[in-house]
């Protein structure tokens, strides 16, 4: 039982990731009917949004101590950031939750890109193929890796979790199991609570304001919708925003899971790809039910009881292919996907 | 007349290829590992086009059977022989299958869906390589030769070195002419005229596509799929060998890559290998002869010069500036060469894509036709 409490909890970290990239791709695509291949440049973005924010916090003011001396006889040197000096305990609390801070200053800049993007590039090619519209964006997401990997070279860069949210939180005791059953690192709780509230947001926001109804019925019959005298473009390219933000937010609070690296985007894209496909392109529900289910899918093939099952009946392990395995089986089986509407893309 | 301008455009290519130890010697590319590796790639890429250039089919997955001709090459060097001409054999059949089984998975959707569907089998093959079929790939180190290989055909040699790649008895790696023409200090070697003969195959083979009424079918696929089904025509079928002709050629590609360099890694299965050789048809023109050539080409030799441009080049090439002027544009050059060609190379995909969507032969010719103003006398001949 605790086991597979514990790859359940295992998958959720990964699969809110791939949930969150997911759910963008799904927005863009039904809203504006184009595949974005630069979606996962987006995630990596935002993780960099956070390298910047850190780094910016930590810009020091170098005093020299006369008093005191280092072990190498020189006076000591005292690096106070800006930023303590300034704001004094608030400033500490900013560098110590810069996390938090960058989660505040991805969200426009990431609507800021998303809308960038979308006016500056995208929009010239609803009229061209699908072919088209991959290339184009797969080319963007090879010079928005390289402009990063430009600045902040090819290494990752650590960065850690607020000291309060560090650590490991015994999860078993939580649900009434044994103490030390399902031990849990407190952060990816985390960041599988900030994917379901962000997550929320976005469909509190599709069903419950009227700008979410008017996006909602432009999804379904855009061209009804621009009839009836609504600027529809204009809201497409606001959920473009959108889009890249909770994909930079996912990668903003991803850093401290693991250190952001500019290839980190494209590898997340592959599988957030398959995420769509099986959960029905076009379907926002089921892109985050898949996202969620893949990730515990491949956690759970992980396992080493599994792995041992499988071995059993003589095959080899596949817990590093699961997920394209279900992917392809879906499309063969039930080409639309989990929650597709039927005929959507179909051909 | 068709007929004879493909006999003339082969001939012209033919000596363009076996010639090329001398057209680029004045560039600086005329070494042997880096013409073969043109070859290569272009061979590569001529494969791709007959897939993506003539149905429309996007497939990010071939850098799969890439991978798999270099395993299975690398394999027959180690168990049956040097001689290269098994393990290309090997290479384009063992491509050949792999490639009817994904692209008989894949071809059952189109559009957006194969692509999806072509990556995510290429990245399953790559992680594949990467960890369960470790015994047949060596994981991460990557397949090398080694000292107690079988290499059952073979006679003895000498002992405590490893044998190099042959084809019977020429080995690939021999310079068998060394001359100096123009000054210039020349290398021909076995290798890059084996793949050289093997391009040629290669383009008359895609001739031969391109003009069959089996390539007007895949045509017709491109244009209007929907169309074709109408009129009763099922055309998974051709679709289907058109994407075991390109995974063939890209197996080829791959035997030839370990038949220069007996090793193979798991890194040449990785779908941006794949997403380069998509660059590469599309930046030299997809579904034209020669373009994909071109393209590859295009790539492999910039990526040579520029990754060797440092700032101490940059500073000599300004330096007739005055200082600051040097300065600023050495720091804006910079990014974009060195380490930083990746971003040089998505900048001009995403030019090309967005404003020459036929490539460069596209653009060729209307440059072309804007010098002989053919162009004019036809918006005259229109207007009359």
């Amino acid at each position: 039982m605790d086991a597979i409490l514990l790859q359940i909890l295992n998958g959720i970290d990964k699969g809110s990731a791939y949930a969150l990239i997911a759910l963008g791709l799904t927005l863009i695509f039904g809203t504006l009917g184009v595949v974005n291949f630069a979606h996962g440049a987006l995630f990596m973005i935002g993780a960099f949004v956070a390298v910047t924010i850190g780094k910016v916090l930590d810009i020091s003011k170098i005093t020299i101590d006369p008093e005191k001396v280092d072990f190498l006889g020189n006076p000591a040197k005292i690096r106070t950031p800006y930023v303590t000096d300034w704001f004094g305990d608030f400033g500490l609390w900013m560098i110590e939750w810069s996390v938090l801070v960058s989660v505040i200053v991805a969200i426009p800049v990431m609507i800021l890109i998303g809308i960038i993007m979308e006016r500056g590039l995208i929009r010239y090619f609803y009229n061209r193929p699908h072919a088209d519209q991959i290339l184009v964006t797969f080319g963007l997401a090879i010079v928005l890796q390289n402009i990063i990997k430009a600045i902040f070279g090819a290494n990752p860069i650590p960065q850690s979790a607020p000291e309060l949210l560090q650590g490991s939180v015994d999860f078993g005791v939580l649900v009434g199991m044994a103490e030390n059953a399902v031990i849990y690192p407190l952060w990816r709780l985390v960041y599988f609570l900030f994917s379901m509230v962000l997550i929320g947001g976005v469909f509190a926001f599709l069903r419950f304001t009227t700008f979410g109804m008017v996006v909602r019925a432009g999804m379904a019959d855009r061209q009804t919708v621009g009839l009836l005298g609504i600027n529809i473009d204009k809201r497409f390219t606001i959920m473009f925003g959108v889009a890249a933000a909770v994909a930079g937010l996912a990668g903003v609070m991803y850093t401290p899971i693991s250190p952001p690296n500019y290839p980190m985007g494209m590898d997340f894209l592959v599988l957030s790809f398959v995420v769509v496909v099986v959960g029905g392109m076009g379907s926002l529900p089921g892109a985050v039910l898949a996202g969620f289910l893949l990730g515990i899918l491949e956690s759970f093939a992980s396992m080493p009881l599994i792995k041992d099952a499988i071995a059993a009946i003589g095959l080899p392990s596949i817990d590093q292919i699961i997920i394209y395995l279900v992917a392809v089986i879906v499309l063969l089986v039930r080409p639309r996907g989990l929650m597709g509407k039927a005929g959507m893309m179909e051909d | 007349m068709t007929l004879m301008r493909d006999r003339t455009l082969l001939i012209i290519f033919a000596l363009f290829v076996l010639a090329a130890p001398l057209i680029f010697a004045p560039t600086g590319a005329a070494y042997p590992d880096l013409l073969q590796r043109f070859a290569i790639y272009g061979i590569f890429a001529i494969g791709f086009n007959i897939l993506f250039g003539l149905t429309g089919y996007l497939s990010f997955g071939h850098a799969a059977f890439l991978g798999i001709g270099s395993y299975s090459a690398v394999w027959m060097f180690k168990l049956l022989t040097m001689n290269i001409v098994p393990a290309l054999l090997l290479s384009v059949l063992l491509a050949g299958l792999f490639s009817l089984l994904i692209g008989y998975v894949s071809l059952r959707r189109s559009g957006i869906y194969f692509s999806i569907l072509t990556l995510a089998l290429a990245q399953m093959s790559y992680n594949l390589a990467y960890s369960v079929l470790t015994p047949l790939t060596n994981g991460e180190t990557g397949l090398q030769l080694r000292l107690d290989d079988p290499r059952i055909l073979d006679a003895a040699g000498a002992v405590g070195t490893l044998p190099s790649t042959n084809l019977f008895g020429l080995e690939m790696k021999a310079v068998f002419w060394n001359p100096t023409i123009f000054g210039y200090d020349l290398q021909f070697n076995w290798g890059y005229y084996v793949t050289a003969a093997m391009l040629i195959l290669s383009f008359w083979i895609s001739i031969r596509i391109f003009r069959s009424p089996f390539g007007m079918m895949l045509r017709a696929v491109k244009t209007n799929q929907t169309r074709l089904n109408y009129t009763g025509i099922n055309s998974r079928p051709y679709t289907l060998a058109a994407f075991v002709i390109s995974g063939m050629f890209a197996g080829l590609a791959g035997g030839l890559l370990a038949s220069m360099d007996p090793l193979a890694g798991a890194e040449r299965m990785q779908w941006t290998v794949g997403g380069e050789v998509v660059l590469m048809v599309v930046l030299g023109g997809m579904g034209t002869l020669i373009g994909p050539i071109l393209g590859a080409v295009f790539i492999k030799y910039f990526e040579n010069i520029f990754s060797k441009i440092n700032d101490t080049v940059l500073q000599g090439w300004f330096s007739f500036m005055p200082g600051w002027l040097d300065d600023f544009f050495v720091t804006i050059v910079s990014p974009f060469v060195g380490r930083g060609w990746g971003l040089t190379l998505g900048a001009l995909f995403m030019i090309v894509v967005i404003f020459l969507p036929g490539g460069l032969v596209y653009g060729a010719k209307r440059i072309g036709s804007l010098l002989t103003g053919a162009k004019r006398r036809e918006a005259k001949v229109e207007a009359m």
